[in-house]
């Protein structure tokens, strides 16, 4: 029987399959399953590395090392990574290296929807795509010959509709790749300008052999159809078109680049009608048409969020989908929430409350700047809540800088708000930084992290002391408070907030969804002592709810773990704790 | 656009277990010999959003996502997240949905209501939309959180999947010490439906 298995489990699987011996990532969704998946495997080295940048640069050492060597991360991963990956393309490798990039078209879980096929220009690396998870797994050992065979990295882009589907997997047996001999080697790995210049050149020749490859490699194949409609495609879209228009004529691109020329030339001379369907950026069409051939694209299809088999079926053929029932514009929307019981629920409470300006990052708390909690002002990219709070006093000055905070997750913090911390004490910055340490990378799916003490395999490993690292940075203000006492934590952010020094606040306390028997205490409303003020709804719980009909707060016992937080809320002592 | 294929979209909130449907109902649809697609969603949407997810089988499956107006049956594990995805029934098709209400934050914080009347308002357009109690049927089975395998046993009814297949695939997919609520939870599933049908 074939397996099923997300695209994520089957580029794990490939590169497992391939040989591989080293693979390194952060976290980020929709990348997290690849190395999550792949160090399940016996006889493999995986980690999850503090960031992106080194898990690029463990990377790189080892097919340096002459091993195969796996590295994966989300979309805007690469953008921490890049700096490493371009002069690396330079380098070129000894042990094979993949570099999986997950792209999120529609903004799943990210904040932006950037198109990093764009990168395999500006870098000059082969990009390979696959569009289910037999060509995920398949493409990344090919992707590892590849990448020996033209001394090149080589990029393996794929989306979270292909990542976070499962499709039938015929699976193969790992190959035992031996390391490739390491010899001392400096005008190829010391990247002085002197040899960089040697190197450069030898990347444009590779880039034209690569598309003399692209030309015959069977990654790109033509599934003759009708020819008055010629559709080129790639990744998960090639099956929308398949759905939509089971007639046309497909040129299917798994390199996507360098684009095969000839072969869509060819392609193009055989179809009536040519037109190119990718989602995001217009990579492949503007090539194209600087060719000089006549193709349709984007004046088709947008270059916002993700496409569908009606909407592909909708252009370009005579299908109309039904007006529908239109009941969504009656219902109310759902967006994501903390979960019952979140301890960064009381901190955007009190943040919003006390009215300051926040700083934020990205993780669960990301969720604190919506309705009702509305307790943040901005957010960047990961690690970005330090460095612009900074920023924010350097423009405003000091007494501004007294109502500022930054907000940062344990796992953020470490992944890149370490060196902008560093700059708050070196350019004397006074604002108040708040580590929400939940002792996990949550809003992923609870992977460990240097400060968690344990390693990708469970195996235990020197923690990283946030408070001793904070001191040697050298702040004094250092306290730890329990996000779920209130009082405690105003408390904390009316003394911080007050020094005229950089301060931090470590707000700790394990993620509710890591508890293993999470109910507490059983709260419930008194209804006699109920005002239906309604206050105790402003902290966003879908533990605790409103009745219209009888003006009165009700707790949903099914929801509600007891974290205690509504009862410091209510003005009227009529959240009480159920007697046992 | 016509083909074959079955069709099925499971909606739900983060957190409800819509996940673990969709993986019983494709490992069973695998054991049947057919060719299976699931799209799931993972991420910051599980914190307790709108969830779908989607499995389609047949001969050959090419898009993952099912589009609009093409879903046989829709599993809905509460009351507005059917309505949010009904435009992907397919005319004819079946709509299950379990009685329950999940406040979304605009309804918690006061800045919309929520319409009790929708459940009624699906059954006045669709002719096959079964209203269940299956969170109160897993509780009855011994827990809450069975309710995603009660929806599973209604959709093995509905589809006239035999038995040892689909518990074959709940018995590869549960923790041993869940097993027996699953089971019986699955059972259950399949009794109601038949009940629904009648009263029908």
């Amino acid at each position: 029987m074939k397996e099923l298995m997300l695209g994520n489990e089957a580029i794990a699987r490939g590169a497992y399959e391939a040989g591989v011996k080293v693979a390194a990532a952060y976290p980020g969704t929709p990348s997290t399953e690849i190395i999550s998946n792949f160090a399940k495997y016996e006889g493999v080295y995986a980690e999850w590395s503090p960031n992106e940048k080194v898990a690029m640069e463990v990377g790189i050492g080892a097919s340096i090392g002459g091993a195969r060597t796996l590295v994966a991360m989300k979309h805007v991963g690469v953008n921490v990574a890049a700096d490493p990956l371009f002069t690396f393309s330079y380098t070129g490798v000894n042990g094979g290296l993949v570099l999986v990039s997950a792209d999120d078209p529609g903004m799943h879980s990210s904040q932006n929807e950037q198109d990093n096929r764009g990168y395999g220009l500006f870098a000059k690396l082969p990009v390979i795509e696959p569009s289910d998870s037999q060509e995920a797994k398949d493409y990344t050992r090919l992707a590892f010959d590849i990448s020996e065979e033209f001394d090149t990295p080589v990029m393996l882009r794929v989306t979270t509709r292909l990542c976070h589907s499962q499709t039938l997997v015929e699976l193969g047996e790992r190959v035992e790749v031996e390391n490739k001999d390491y010899k001392k080697d400096a005008a190829k790995y010391v990247m002085l300008p002197g040899f960089a210049r040697d190197r450069h050149a030898e990347v444009e020749k590779r880039m034209l052999r690569l598309a003399d490859f692209a030309e015959k490699t069977d990654l790109n194949r033509i599934e003759w159809g009708n020819k008055d409609l010629g559709v080129i495609t790639s990744g998960v879209a090639y099956q929308y078109v398949k759905e939509a228009l089971p007639d046309a004529s497909v040129l299917k691109l798994g390199l996507v680049n360098p684009l095969p020329e000839k072969l869509i030339r060819f392609f193009a001379d055989q179809v009536k009608r040519l037109v190119v369907v990718e989602e995001l950026e217009p990579v492949i069409e503007m090539q194209v048409k600087a060719w000089g051939l006549k193709i349709e694209g984007k004046e088709l299809f947008s270059r916002l969020g993700e496409y569908s088999p009606e909407m592909i079926a909708e252009r370009l053929s005579s299908f109309k989908l039904d007006a529908g029932f239109g009941l969504e514009k009656e219902i109310p929307a759902r967006p994501p929430l903390m979960c019952p019981g979140c301890p960064h629920r009381g901190v955007f409470y009190t943040l919003n409350k006390m009215r300051l300006t926040v700083m934020g990052d990205i993780g669960c708390y990301t969720l604190g700047a919506l309705n009702p909690l509305n307790g943040m002002d901005a957010c960047i990219c990961m690690g970005a809540s330090i460095g612009t709070a900074l920023g924010m006093e350097k423009a405003r000055g000091e007494e501004f800088a007294s109502r500022v905070v930054a907000v940062i997750g344990d796992s953020t913090f470490v992944h890149s708000g370490i060196t902008s911390l560093i700059d708050v004490v070196y350019n004397q910055g006074t604002s108040t930084v708040l580590i929400l340490d939940n002792c996990t990378t949550a809003m992923t799916g609870h992977q460990d992290h240097p400060a968690t003490g344990f390693t990708v395999k469970k195996q235990p490993t020197s923690r990283l002391d946030i408070e001793a690292l904070i001191r040697a940075i050298g702040i004094n203000a250092v306290k730890v408070v329990d996000p779920l006492d209130l009082a405690q934590l105003k408390t904390a952010l009316e003394e911080e907030l007050s020094r005229r020094e950089p301060s931090v606040i470590i707000c700790r306390r394990p993620c509710a969804l890591l508890e293993k028997d999470p109910v507490r205490e059983k709260y419930y409303v008194d209804a006699e002592l109920c005002t239906g003020c309604r206050l105790c709804t402003r902290i966003g719980c879908t533990g605790i709810y409103y009745v219209e009909d009888d003006k009165k707060a009700v707790i949903n016992s099914n929801t509600c773990i007891g974290c205690g937080l509504c009862p410091q809320v209510c003005k009227f002592d009529a959240i009480k704790t159920v007697e046992v | 656009m016509q083909n074959q294929n079955k069709n099925i979209l499971i909606a739900g909130v983060g957190g409800q277990g819509t996940l673990l449907t969709s993986r019983i109902i494709a490992r069973t649809a695998v054991q049947m010999g057919y060719d299976v697609k699931v799209s799931e969603v993972h991420g910051m949407a599980q914190r307790g959003g709108s969830v779908v997810s989607q499995v389609r089988y047949g001969k050959k499956v090419y898009s993952p996502i099912i589009r609009k107006g093409d879903a046989d049956i829709i599993l809905a594990f509460e009351k507005i997240e059917a309505a949010r995805w009904l435009d992907y029934l397919k005319p004819g098709g079946t709509i299950i949905i379990n009685n329950i209400r999940v406040d979304p934050l605009p309804v918690l914080s006061g800045k919309a209501k929520y319409p009790d009347d929708i459940a009624d308002k699906i059954s006045s357009f669709v002719e096959k939309a079964f209203v269940v109690d299956a969170d109160k049927i897993a509780e009855s089975c011994g827990s809450i959180r069975a309710a995603n395998v009660v929806m599973v046993g209604i959709f093995a009814s509905v589809f006239g999947i035999p038995e040892e297949e689909v518990k074959k695939a709940i018995q590869y997919l549960v923790p041993a010490g869940f097993l027996e609520i699953n089971l019986a939870a699955f059972d259950e599933g399949k009794k109601i439906f038949i009940e629904l049908n009648r009263v029908k």
